[in-house]
């Protein structure tokens, strides 16, 4: 890839971003592997160290909080002409309720996700909880005068609580991927927030 | 190396980069790898962030035929290099502390 190539791409997916602060990156980077190159690197290894447009991208959009990115998105460019307004306050019984059950739907399909995570725990929580139904298990056969039983409760309750360890690993595990996902999908939107072209 | 602590120490990295005389982007960035690796856009957003709290300036300087931008250090770049010493100094005596601890239990 050359740098013209690796400069238009650059340009390309930050398009959502203001004009002048696309530049001013653009120069910037341009600078960067001018300076490489002069350095002796040659002009395909100058942007290898460097790295892809889109792992470029990826680490400048982390960088941007998402407030900022969405504030400069809704931010008009012009002035809006006072037709565009009627017509915003107007259609506003259509667009907020829209708008409004979107947000909700996207809200509730992330919120089941933890759902799923909370059921695990929960089922966690019983499965440590065999051992006192084992425990109990154990008292009642042993007054019964069933020492067979007994042994048999207690051997449940030991792998119900058996169970509860191994679950809980498992819990810890899908907490760690659930937060994971949730760094992975905002990067994901903040680059799709710019990417787009109007 | 914990991300948060890295944070804090790449500003006053790029300061002390810059301290005795300017420099410009790929210069700091080799100067500071034996140090701390530092990707491009990182360094970008710490300039700016240092430029709008006055602690560097910008200007533009032709280099062979191109325009090059050189960093300044301020004087207020100077006194948050001598914050850092000094915020450094207790952060050490907080370390001796953790260690302290770490023998009474040998």
């Amino acid at each position: 890839m050359n740098k013209e190539n690796f400069l238009n791409g650059l340009r390309e997916k930050l398009s959502g971003l203001p004009q002048e602060d696309i530049e001013e990156r653009i120069a910037f980077y341009n600078e960067m592997i001018n300076d490489r190159m002069e350095d002796g690197l040659s002009e395909e290894e100058a942007i290898e160290a460097i790295g892809s447009v889109d792992s470029v991208v990826e680490q400048i959009m982390s960088e941007i909080p998402l407030s900022t990115l969405v504030k400069k998105k809704v931010t008009p460019k012009r002035k809006l002409k006072a037709w565009e307004i009627l017509l915003l306050i107007l259609g506003a019984p259509v667009w907020i309720p829209l708008v409004i059950s979107v947000g909700a739907v996207m809200f509730s399909v992330y919120a089941v996700v933890w759902a799923v995570v909370i059921c695990l725990y929960a089922a966690d929580i019983t499965s440590a909880a065999g051992l006192f139904v084992g425990l109990a298990g154990i008292v009642a056969y042993l007054r019964a005068g069933n020492p067979v039983g007994a042994l048999f409760s207690a051997g449940m309750g030991m792998a119900s609580v058996g169970l509860a360890i191994l679950l809980f690993f498992a819990c810890i595990w899908l907490t760690k991927a659930v937060i994971n996902a949730t760094g992975k999908l905002i990067l994901g939107i903040k680059i799709s927030f710019v990417g787009n072209k109007e | 190396m914990d991300i948060q602590l890295k944070r804090g120490l790449l500003d006053v990295c790029v300061l002390a980069a810059i301290k005795n005389e300017d420099s410009y982007g790929y210069q700091i960035i080799k100067e500071m790898k034996p140090y701390i690796l530092l990707s491009e856009s990182t360094l970008y957003t710490i300039l700016k962030r240092l430029e709008s709290a006055n602690m560097l300036t910008v200007r533009s300087v032709e280099h062979d035929g191109r325009l090059r931008k050189y960093y300044h250090i301020t004087d207020s770049g100077l006194k948050r290099i001598e914050e850092f010493k000094e915020d450094w100094k207790e952060i050490i005596s907080i370390y001796d502390f953790i260690t302290r601890e770490d023998n009474n239990y040998e």
